[in-house]
């Protein structure tokens, strides 16, 4: 174990990997040279060569598209799509192929790509730094998609994407790169895809999050100390959901608050409203609330807090639930 | 010889007319490549014909029609060796016929049955690329692969002319020449994508033009002339297995069918123009090209045809002997480690399916 930053997490991640398996192989834009622009591959092309960490043109489908021949080819990429909202053009490929081809060989062939980026507001960039994309991903059918709201999880969920025989699409919080420091596991570590963790015990309600959310509300509960007892479900894999941890939670509190930064119409926590509103009604004490960004796009950076998901309007959804 | 014309503008071709342009040849073939090569135009022929009729039977779906654009396929992977990878459009379905796959599991792709679903490593032959030009970027990334791990195969990749407007042309033809990918890009301009002519595709001189902008060679082949075709593409495999890189290939033809049998021409298209193109189709050119060299007979020509017809009439039997698939496929390959939710799906449906 080391303290670790979480972008430490995710380079840790990469040289173990890398060294690891040498079919293994990073590429995006700036990723060689200068080890990505959160620094993200730092090393790796000094360590594993230009073939192996690879400077790719500035083109997000390309880079995604190429990957796929590369699977055919036997290597196993990892894609840095630099940032959230410049993923966009890679959705061609990704919906058209990446999750469909295993299945149009009839399962013939894998097609193990990881697909990385960092995610989410917060961070007073320009426009288009700020998105939270999840939802597009995990509609994709074919694709699995975690996001990490710690250190050890950025290392873990990364080293078990790069082994997956399945593209996963990993968002990492861009927030927390620098501003989170956490315990992370020496060597090989994993974080097996589909496991949720409770990230906080409590009784009277459950809030849960995933990705930058997760210490949001962790704040919340702490704050809502001696008035509520609050448990936070950290999701870590969206897709496949970890449904049992879902349904267990709130069967033992029988109120839930779903956090999602992303906007709010059919975002992932409408996902898990429904889930929610097909598997545990009987369990449920009052209506699944949900606390998320606006339908609109994500503001100029000056006003950018009052989009964000707060500790107060988290707070508030679980007193309007607590006295339902 | 191949008579490449010092304006690299105009077309490459090798096969006369019989009358004011000689023919010419390609060296390296004997009489048995060039006999080999007419026994692959005419499979191609004979599949194309026959799905037509099949869909008119209602025995296959939609078919996206490719008559006339033989001399293009057939040429094309007669210059690869069978470790090479060919990632075809619709335009080429049955392009893996060349490479020994089963007539039915072509068929069966167009009869929408899982049979028709191959595995890409049984031929080197990717699966067959719907959306247009997004599988560019997978043949360079095989090709640029293959290469990272020394082996010396090579990746063509084939679209049509529309495709050369996606931006996925143009991210993969770029790849391609920063990696120095050995991958050939092979444009079958056949002028018209659905109702689109070349001309509201793209205000450049000729699509071998865009092959400048990514540091590849373009040429320009009469996509009619199987010879012109094979050479062209010979060039440009020897060019991607020494080392040098990509290259593009624009061959040059006119499609005088629909786009596919959902297809109504007659809305947009030159009727005449296509009936005087029909006149000068690939695999007649060819023949007479045979007969006048006297490599081919009537008897031997009409062997090969009964023979493709044979495969033919094989492959759609196999092909609707094919057992209706079972639900459970609509879950099977999606993943290699599917969510477990799928069990609980397939059971519930399993039920309600039950008589």
């Amino acid at each position: 174990m080391s303290e670790k930053l979480l972008i430490e997490a995710v380079n840790d991640c990469f040289h173990v990997e890398l060294e690891r398996d040498e079919n293994v192989m990073v590429m995006g834009e700036d990723v060689g040279r200068a080890g990505g622009v959160f620094r993200a591959t730092a090393g790796l092309r000094d360590r594993f060569g230009a073939d192996r960490c690879v400077d790719t043109p500035l083109a997000e489908a390309g880079i995604l598209g190429t990957a796929m021949g590369l699977c055919m080819a036997g290597w196993r990429p990892v894609c840095e799509m630099q940032y959230d909202a410049f993923s966009y053009p890679c959705l061609d490929q990704l919906i058209t192929h990446v999750g469909r081809y295993r299945w149009r060989t009839g399962g013939a062939m894998d097609f193990p790509v990881t697909i990385r980026m960092p995610y989410g507001g917060g961070v007073k960039a320009p426009e288009l730094h700020d998105d939270s994309p999840e939802a597009y991903y995990a509609h994709t059918p074919g694709v699995k998609v975690a996001i990490p709201s710690t250190p050890a999880d950025a290392k873990g969920l990364l080293a078990s994407a790069i082994r997956e025989p399945d593209p996963v699409v990993i968002l990492e919080p861009k927030l927390h790169y620098r501003t989170m420091r956490g315990e992370v596991p020496e060597g090989e570590y994993t974080v097996p895809l589909g496991e949720a963790r409770l990230a906080r015990e409590g009784t009277d309600v459950t809030l849960v999050a995933y990705g930058s959310m997760v210490p949001l509300c962790e704040q919340a509960a702490d704050g809502l100390d001696g008035e509520a007892s609050v448990e936070v479900l950290d999701l870590r894999t969206l897709k496949p959901l970890d449904e049992d941890a879902l349904l267990e939670s709130a069967a033992k509190t029988g109120r839930v608050v779903i956090v999602q930064e992303a906007p709010r119409t059919a975002g992932f926590g409408a996902e898990l409203a429904a889930i929610l509103a097909e598997k545990a009604i009987l369990d449920l004490r009052g209506p699944v609330i949900r606390v998320t960004g606006y339908d609109v796009p994500y503001p100029y950076w000056q006003i950018e807090d009052a989009y964000m998901p707060s500790v107060e309007r988290v707070t508030d959804a679980v007193r309007k639930l607590l006295e339902f | 010889m191949a008579q490449v014309l010092p304006d690299e503008r105009e077309l490459r071709r090798v096969i006369g007319d019989g009358e004011g342009i000689p023919d010419g040849e390609v060296e390296g073939l004997d009489e048995s490549d060039l006999i080999e090569l007419y026994r692959s135009m005419v499979m191609l022929r004979t599949y194309d014909e026959r799905s037509v009729v099949y869909h008119r039977q209602g025995r296959i779906g939609t078919y996206a029609i490719f008559w006339n654009h033989e001399a293009m396929q057939a040429g094309s992977v007669y210059a690869l060796e069978r470790d090479d990878w060919i990632f075809p459009s619709y335009r080429e379905s049955a392009i893996g016929l060349l490479r020994g796959m089963p007539v039915s599991t072509v068929l069966s792709w167009w009869r929408g049955h899982p049979a028709g679903w191959w595995n890409p490593l049984d031929y080197n032959v990717a699966s067959i690329c719907v959306p247009i030009a997004t599988h560019v970027p997978h043949a360079v990334g095989l090709a640029w692969g293959k290469k990272l791990r020394g082996e010396r195969a090579v990746a063509i990749a084939y679209f049509g002319d529309g495709a050369t407007s996606e931006g996925s042309f143009h991210e993969g033809a770029n790849f391609a020449g920063v990696m120095k990918a050995p991958a050939i890009l092979f444009c079958n301009n056949n002028q018209w994508a659905i109702s689109t002519p070349l001309s509201a595709q793209t205000a450049a001189e000729t699509l071998a033009d865009k092959a400048a902008g990514y540091g590849m060679p373009g040429a320009r082949v009469d996509g009619g002339d199987v010879l012109a075709v094979y050479e062209a593409t010979r060039t440009a495999v020897e060019r991607a297995r020494s080392g040098e890189g990509p290259s593009f290939i624009e061959a040059v033809t006119y499609r005088t069918a629909p786009h596919a049998t959902a297809d109504d021409q007659a809305a947009y298209i030159d009727l005449e123009r296509v009936e005087e193109e029909k006149r000068n189709e690939c695999v007649g050119r060819y023949e007479r090209y045979l007969q006048r060299l006297g490599v081919l007979t009537d008897e031997r020509a009409e062997e090969i045809r009964a023979e493709a017809l044979e495969r033919m009439r094989e492959g759609i039997a196999a092909a609707e002997a094919e057992p209706t698939a079972d639900v459970d496929l609509l879950f099977r390959n999606a993943y290699a480690n599917p969510p477990s939710s799928f069990d609980e799906e397939l059971a519930e449906l399993r039920k309600l399916l039950r008589p």
